[in-house]
């Protein structure tokens, strides 16, 4: 008997395996939505496959009458300006001040220690504080996503660009490098992938921070739309809602990994 | 021709003596192999010409002047590992020494000037036999071909002094011949003073001009161990070897 540790399922017994859970879950949901429908045709519990395309049908195609807007549309855009923009804004300060922090001794011994107190902060305890600062318009969402986001990159990027091999810094210097060159050609390139691999990891935090802030206070914006239609429990609405979030999600991490590999070759091989 | 001289040389580390009183004259385009049991200090030596860490007392001078504080053009390096760059492909990593020194803002070559680089590049890549890989990433190379990459990589900056750090240790013996031959050629054309450290004195017999021992010395005072290394053999060899000055 082999051990189970060295049993690898054959190809297409893997592809079944990985799709079971998904299947499993799905069908669960569907024998208790009938159970429930069969006991009560007005259950808005567990809502039949039906009941979403219908919701899904006015949310997606049909302009709002009160706004005009097609809520689905309007809600992604506004939610995804949102995320991207706060991420981005993240990503560029995780870039350059994780960098500085981790090749200057200077700027580490400066930045390094506030960043270690302020990432301890819970971001949901400062939300209060940014509506007030900056009221309940978009600037105080972007800076939440901002602040739950940045100084992890900070810290991660400072924490990889330690990790380069002091030789290579070293190298460079023999070659005739300056600080900036350094900067600019041995130490940035390299970081570049691994700014990829933590953009991906802050996916889920900066989805996490927009959904609660546009919850709170917000008139457009797919979390906004969640928390609204709670109230009339309208399940058929809030699955789907969900589900498209988790393509969305889903859709970037895939993109940022094919970017990863298509951008930067080298860094697959040496990870190989 | 470049004139070393090592005065009384002492490193610590937190009151921990490493090394001590190591004196060294050298004169002439010497090859110098640097033996010694591990922890003897060989690594803090070179790490101390190199510019990477000061000496705690002592002195050294290049052709008169003061060793510069920081590690610069003029002293080159290969270690046993990590003395290339992943990101870059092999041509790249070639140019990129000139692409520093051309261009501040940038550190990279365009037009022209690139390809006046890029040849001086190809022609230190075939002196090193990696001309028919020039496109290839570090990551593709074998151990051997990594080492000959960094070698083109240091010489094309011309350095006066080459440091080599147990460049070959991490190679098979097969390979390892071959880059003890590839070394000494290119030491005779380079015209540059060779500090090499290795574990292997069967090796630094065979390519040395000079062969320097770091070994402990016991304490005087108190015969405790601890008390740092110095230079305990200085031994001359293969003169004929020299390049003719």
């Amino acid at each position: 008997m082999r051990r189970m540790i060295n049993w690898r399922p054959p190809p297409l017994v893997a592809v079944i395996l990985g799709a079971l859970p998904f299947v499993i879950l799905l069908g669960v949901y569907l024998i208790a939505s009938d159970i429930r429908q069969t006991e009560n045709p007005n259950d808005k519990l567990l809502p039949p496959p039906a009941a979403f395309a219908d919701a899904m049908a006015r949310m997606a195609l049909l302009p709002d009458p009160r706004s005009g807007n097609i809520l689905l549309w309007a809600d992604t855009a506004a939610s995804l300006g949102r995320l991207f923009t706060g991420l981005g804004l993240a990503t560029a300060a995780g870039f350059v001040f994780g960098l500085a922090m981790g090749l200057l001794p200077l700027a580490g011994r400066t930045f390094s220690p506030f960043v270690a107190v302020f990432s301890m902060a819970p971001p949901m305890a400062l939300l209060p504080i940014l509506f007030i600062v900056f009221g309940l318009g978009e600037a105080a969402k972007i800076i939440l996503i901002f602040i739950g986001v940045a100084p992890f990159m900070m810290r991660d990027m400072a924490l990889r660009v330690a990790e380069l091999p002091p030789e290579q810094l070293i190298k460079a210097q023999t070659l005739g490098a300056s600080t900036w060159q350094i900067f600019l050609r041995v130490a940035a390139p390299q970081m570049a992938p691994r700014l990829i691999d933590a953009l991906r990891l802050s996916l889920g935090p900066a989805w996490l921070f927009l959904i609660a802030a546009e919850a709170i206070a917000a008139t457009e914006g797919l979390g906004y739309r969640i928390f609204l239609v709670r109230r009339y429990l309208a399940m058929d609405v809030i699955l789907p809602y969900v589900a498209w979030i988790i393509l969305l999600a889903f859709l970037s991490d895939y993109l940022l990994r094919k970017l990863q590999q298509r951008a930067f070759p080298w860094f697959q091989k040496e990870k190989a | 021709m470049t004139e070393i001289s090592i005065k009384n040389l002492c490193k610590e580390y937190n009151d921990a003596p490493v090394l001590r009183n190591v004196n060294m004259e050298i004169s002439g385009e010497e090859f110098c192999v640097i033996v010694g049991a591990s922890g003897c200090g060989k690594s803090t030596f070179l790490r101390i010409l190199l510019g990477e860490i000061q000496p705690s007392s002592g002195e050294i001078r290049i052709d008169g002047r003061p060793l510069p504080p920081e590690p610069g053009p003029e002293r080159g390096v290969v270690y046993q590992r990590y003395s290339v760059f992943p990101h870059m492909s092999v041509l790249e990593n070639v140019m990129l020494g000139p692409g520093f020194a051309a261009s501040p803002l940038l550190g990279r070559l365009s037009g022209k000037r690139r390809r006046a680089a890029a040849d001086e590049a190809m022609h230190y890549l075939r002196e090193v036999g990696l001309d028919h890989a020039c496109s290839l990433y570090p990551a593709s190379l074998s151990g051997g071909m990594q080492q000959r990459l960094a070698l083109a990589q240091a010489l094309i900056m011309k350095p006066q002094i080459l440091l080599l750090d147990e460049p070959f240790g991490a190679l098979d013996p097969g390979t390892r011949k071959d880059m003890q031959d590839l070394i000494l050629r290119l030491w005779r054309e380079n015209r540059m003073v060779v500090f090499m450290v290795t574990h292997d004195l069967e090796e630094g017999f065979m390519l040395g001009t000079r062969v320097v021992v770091f070994d402990k010395i016991p304490s005087l005072k108190d015969g405790n161990e601890n008390s740092g290394a110095t230079i305990t053999y200085d031994i001359p060899l293969n003169g004929r070897r020299k390049p003719c000055d």
